[in-house]
Formats: structure tokens, sequence, C-alpha cells
């Protein structure tokens, strides 16, 4: 018999963490559907602190959590066999060279020592440091450094993947490498993973669903596609006058916009309002408008809108 | 078409039951030091007086004109602190990067995410310690008393002396498990290896000369208990049977090798974490 999967991989509930008085986690309740759901946020907005909550590092002041169908609180060395962490930070294991550290990482997930180097050097080679597996990890480069991070965490095979913001420092190849990887990971070889980042295009890239924190807290949370198709439109528009007195009156009348570029606007209109209701309320603000272009909503509209961009 | 894909597959082997990883940076850590040749010549270095001692053994058991030098008890415990500066070296050079260079090179988080607990993990960093101390101690002491026993061709010394294998043992592992986890604990707090060794000499030889200075004002020897080389050397008097050589009592040594130790651990619990909370 066949285990069916759980319908989310973590259900967070009530989750607060404090860092002193800092308030880094305020009540965060979310569930993480299974394939690659992005955790997104500005810096500072607690995603690193949830990541690390969720890996048993850091211990809430309330709420539960549940990766796996497993209480994180409970059961944190079950779950931790059957996640994978890659960290923002620089981490590797000193003295070592690729193919020792991932093998090294292998046993301490479990693994026999065989299975272990086997593995060791198949993920190397699936993450693109095949040729460079027997040089001393101290002496890679960024790029390479973020590769080996992802070697290390999925050697064991885990069931869920805990990226902490994987493109960092990278140059835009090796980038686009690393999210093909990622991606390749979700579809292909059926690999659920909890991408976090900053970057609205890395998890517009490589994941289906998105949960938004703000400040400690979650905003957004749900499918792409579904966030991405909000009842309204979207317009991109450029306008002569006071712009922030403008932005202003648009958030008070229920629209929400972002800065697109220097001086150009995204706008939302919820519901049927459309372009009159645009143009009607430049003209009670006093202000031209010089560009008017319906446009696709984007994952960027959907953060901007979620955490209240001006 | 590739004859093998280097894609990314599943794992259907085995996994061993948790529990085990503390073995594994076990053995890591004595790989990497065995690898060592300068701590391979210390090893060896250590392992002279062993030699020495051998020889005066065979000396005192084949010619009769040498027994003045045969061994007693008070001979092991000599050998036994005698290696204890062996031992200080082999702390220094085998605990000093133990957690130091992960903090460097962040490899917490790593270890941490792992199937591991935190006292796994020290656990893991202990045993590499304590097989090398153990090494130079525990193991020399117990070929030496071999050894008596070979070469006198009787086990009339160790029926007369039976107490020294638990003494031997009790007081070797003891003093692995106090300097191991002052050592452990100094290696917690700073990334650089150096450091932790600057650190640990400085706290063997400046305790000693606080206990050293105290003694010469109040011309007593009660305070060893500041020491805990010279509390190490008091409690192996009284294990090895032999005369303590402080006035401190008994109790208040062994009380202060235990708050050293919880010390010790306290430090290793605060220090050793998956994340450093600043605040």
């Amino acid at each position: 018999m066949t285990e069916s999967p759980p319908a989310a991989v973590v259900r967070i509930q009530n989750l607060t963490v404090l860092y002193g008085k800092q308030r880094a986690l305020r009540g965060v309740t979310a569930a993480f559907p299974p394939g690659a759901v992005g955790l997104l946020g500005p810096n500072g907005a607690g995603k690193s602190t949830l990541l690390k909550a969720l890996l048993g590092f850091v211990v809430p002041d309330q709420g539960l959590m549940r990766v796996l169908d497993m209480d994180v609180a409970e059961r944190p060395t079950q779950i931790r066999a059957r996640l994978g962490y890659m960290p923002e930070i620089d981490a590797h294991i000193p003295g070592m060279n690729a193919v020792s550290f991932v093998a090294y990482c292998g046993q301490l997930a479990g693994l026999p020592p065989v299975d272990a180097m086997q593995r060791a050097h198949e993920v190397l080679y699936y993450v693109g440091l095949g040729e460079a597996r027997y040089r001393n990890v101290e002496t890679y480069s960024t790029g390479m450094k973020q590769r080996i991070k992802l070697a290390q965490a999925m050697v064991h095979d885990p069931d869920l993947l805990f990226l902490d913001e994987p493109t960092n420092g990278m140059d835009p190849k090796g980038r686009e490498e690393m999210l093909e990887l990622i991606r390749d990971l979700a579809t292909n070889k059926g690999m659920n993973l909890i991408l976090s980042s900053h970057l609205l295009p890395d998890v517009e890239f490589t994941c289906n669903d998105v949960v938004v924190l703000h400040q400690g807290a979650v905003v957004e949370q749900g499918p792409i596609k579904d966030l991405k198709n909000p009842r309204g439109s979207v317009f991109e528009l450029r306008v002569k006058g006071d712009r922030s007195a403008f932005a202003g009156a648009l958030l008070q009348a229920g629209m929400s916009c972002h800065a697109a570029d220097e001086d150009l606007m995204r706008v939302f209109v919820p519901d049927d309002g459309g372009s009159r209701a645009l143009f009607a309320l430049a003209a009670r603000e006093g202000v031209q408008v010089r560009h008017l272009r319906p446009s696709v909503p984007t994952l960027e509209d959907v953060f901007a809108h979620a955490v209240g961009e001006e | 078409m590739p004859i093998h894909d280097q894609s990314y597959r599943r794992y259907r082997g085995e996994r061993l039951p948790q529990g085990r990883a503390w073995t594994v940076i076990a053995a890591s850590g004595i790989r990497t030091m065995v690898g060592n040749r300068k701590f391979l010549a210390l090893l060896l270095v250590a392992w002279l007086p062993f030699l020495v001692r051998a020889v005066q053994f065979y000396v005192a058991a084949n010619f009769a004109q040498a027994s003045m030098i045969a061994p007693t008890a008070e001979t092991f415990r000599a050998f036994v602190e005698q290696q204890g500066a062996f031992g200080f070296f082999v702390t220094i050079f085998t605990g000093a990067g133990l957690i130091a260079n992960d903090l460097r090179a962040n490899a917490l988080q790593i270890y941490l995410s792992k199937p591991m607990g935190r006292a796994e993990y020290i656990a893991g960093k202990f045993a590499v310690l304590a097989s090398f101390l153990l090494l130079v101690t525990f193991l020399p002491a117990m070929m030496l008393l071999l050894v008596q026993i070979v070469l006198a061709g009787r086990l009339t010394f160790l029926a007369e002396n039976l107490f020294l294998i638990p003494a031997i043992t009790v007081y070797t592992f003891i003093e692995t498990l106090v300097m191991g986890l002052i050592m452990l604990a100094l290696s917690s707090v700073t990334k650089s290896s150096r450091f932790v060794g600057i650190m640990f000499a400085g706290m063997y030889f400046f305790t000693l000369a606080i206990f050293q200075a105290i003694r010469g004002v109040t011309r007593s020897t009660s305070f060893s208990w500041l020491s805990p080389i010279a509390s190490l050397e008091q409690l192996g008097d009284v294990i090895f049977r032999q005369p303590p050589r402080y006035d401190t009592p008994i109790v208040v040594t062994i009380l202060a090798l235990a708050a050293m130790a919880a010390l010790a651990a306290f430090v290793l619990e605060r220090r050793v974490r998956g994340v450093e909370v600043v605040t």
C-alpha cells in the first residue's frame, strides 16, 4: 500500500518568533503545498527565520509547525532526516574537497559510506561540479559554493528542500543555470522545495505557489497563477504633475500602485473600474496622463499589492 | 545519446538508524588528525616515556642489583602524571580547531541541518579529542602494566596492586573529560583555532600561577582548586592511593573539577547552535 502524499508539506499555525524584543515572525499561519513554493519577501521579512524555525534551529515563542506531517517540536531529527537545507551564507566543512564534503554530509544524513560516496559523485555532476569535485571547497568561487551547498542538501535524497537565497552572489549565467536546476528538481524529479528569495523573477521562474512575507507576517499566499489573475486590471501609467500626491489618491481610491521604472507606475485597478477610473482620478488630482497602457499582471504586482508598496 | 544519464536519481538504498552521526564526525576527525605528520610525530614522542619505563622494568626484573628501580604503584602514578604533559600538547593540537574551524566555515548550519542534535555533534567532536588523549595517557599506562607482568613473569605485583587498573582508568578518563570539555568550550567561543590554543595554554598556566601566588602569600595549598591541573594532581594522588600533595579537601577538589566541566558544558550549550542570535 502506498502512502498518499500530504495535502501540504509544511503547515504553520500562529507562529511567533522573538529575538529579544525584536519580533521576527508575528503569528504566521501558512500552508506550503507539495511542489515548488516560493517564500517571498523583502530583506528582513523573516524568511530565513521561518526556515530556521522549521529546521528546529530557532525555538518559537508561540505556534505550531508541522513538516511532512510531523511536529517540529516533537520529532526534529526525524524531520531533518527527510529535509535538505541550503543555507544562505557560505557554509562548508573545512579542509575537505568537494566529493569528500558531500559524501560526509550524506553519511551524516544516514547513508552508508559507499552509497554516500556514490551519491556524492552523482549529485556533483548534477549540479555541474563534476570536473571540480576533487578541489578543496575553500578554493571555490561564489557560484561554485552555491552549487556545492545545493549538492550537500540533496545528497541524501530528501523529500523536501529548503533553499535560502540560492542565487545570491551568482553571475547571470550561473544564476540562470541554478534556476534551471531548481526547476528541474521540482518539475522533473518530483522534489518538494521551498525557495526563499527576495528576487521575484527567481520565484516566478521556479515555483508554482508563493507565500509572501512582510515584516514577519504572511501578507499573501496561494498559487502564483491565481494571484496573478485578480479581479481587476493592471495599467502602466506615466503622469505629469505631483506623482506622490497622485499615488496617495490612488491608494485612497482602493487601487494600488508601485514604481516600475523611473517615471513609470504600475497601477492595479480592482474590479471593473478600468481606465475610466484612472482618468477621472487624474482629472480630480490635476495631473496629466501622458501614457496609459493595459498590462498583464506579474508577480511583482502581487508582491507590491501585498506589501503595500508605493 | 549518452550511455549513462548523469542526471539526479532518487535514492532507493538503505538508511542507517539515527544516533550514529557522532561516529561519522569522530571517524572523520580522527582520519584528519592521523593524516597530519606533525601530529603523528607528537604521538610518537608521547610514547617515548613508555619505552624508557619499559626498559626500567626490564632491568629491574632481570638484574637484582637494580631492585631499587623496581616498579611500585607510585611509579605508575608518576608515569600517568608525566603523560599529562603530552596530553596538554595533544589537547591543543587536536582540540583547538575542532569547533572553531567549523564556526569559521559556518559549518554548524550544515551539521545541525542533518538528523542529529547538538549533543551528538559535541559528542563526535569530543570523541576525536578523547581518542587521542587516551592514546597518550590511558593506553601507555595500561600497556606498561602489561609489560610489567610479562617481564616479571608472575602476577604478584598486579595482585598486590590490583587497584591500579581502575585507578589508571578512572584518573585518565576524568582527566580526558575535564580537559576535553574545557578545550571544546574554548574552541566554541572564537573562530580562530590559534587563539583557542593561546586561551587554553593561558588558562592552564594562569590558574596555576594564581594558585602558586596565593600559596606563596598564605603558605597554604588550600587554594589548589583554583587550578584544574592542581586539582587533577590532587585527585590523582587520592585515586592512586598516594598522600595528597595539597591541603585542599578531596571533596572540594572533586566539586571544583565538576564545576569546571559543568561550566564548559554550559558554554557549549550556549555556543553550539544552528543560528547565532544577536539581540
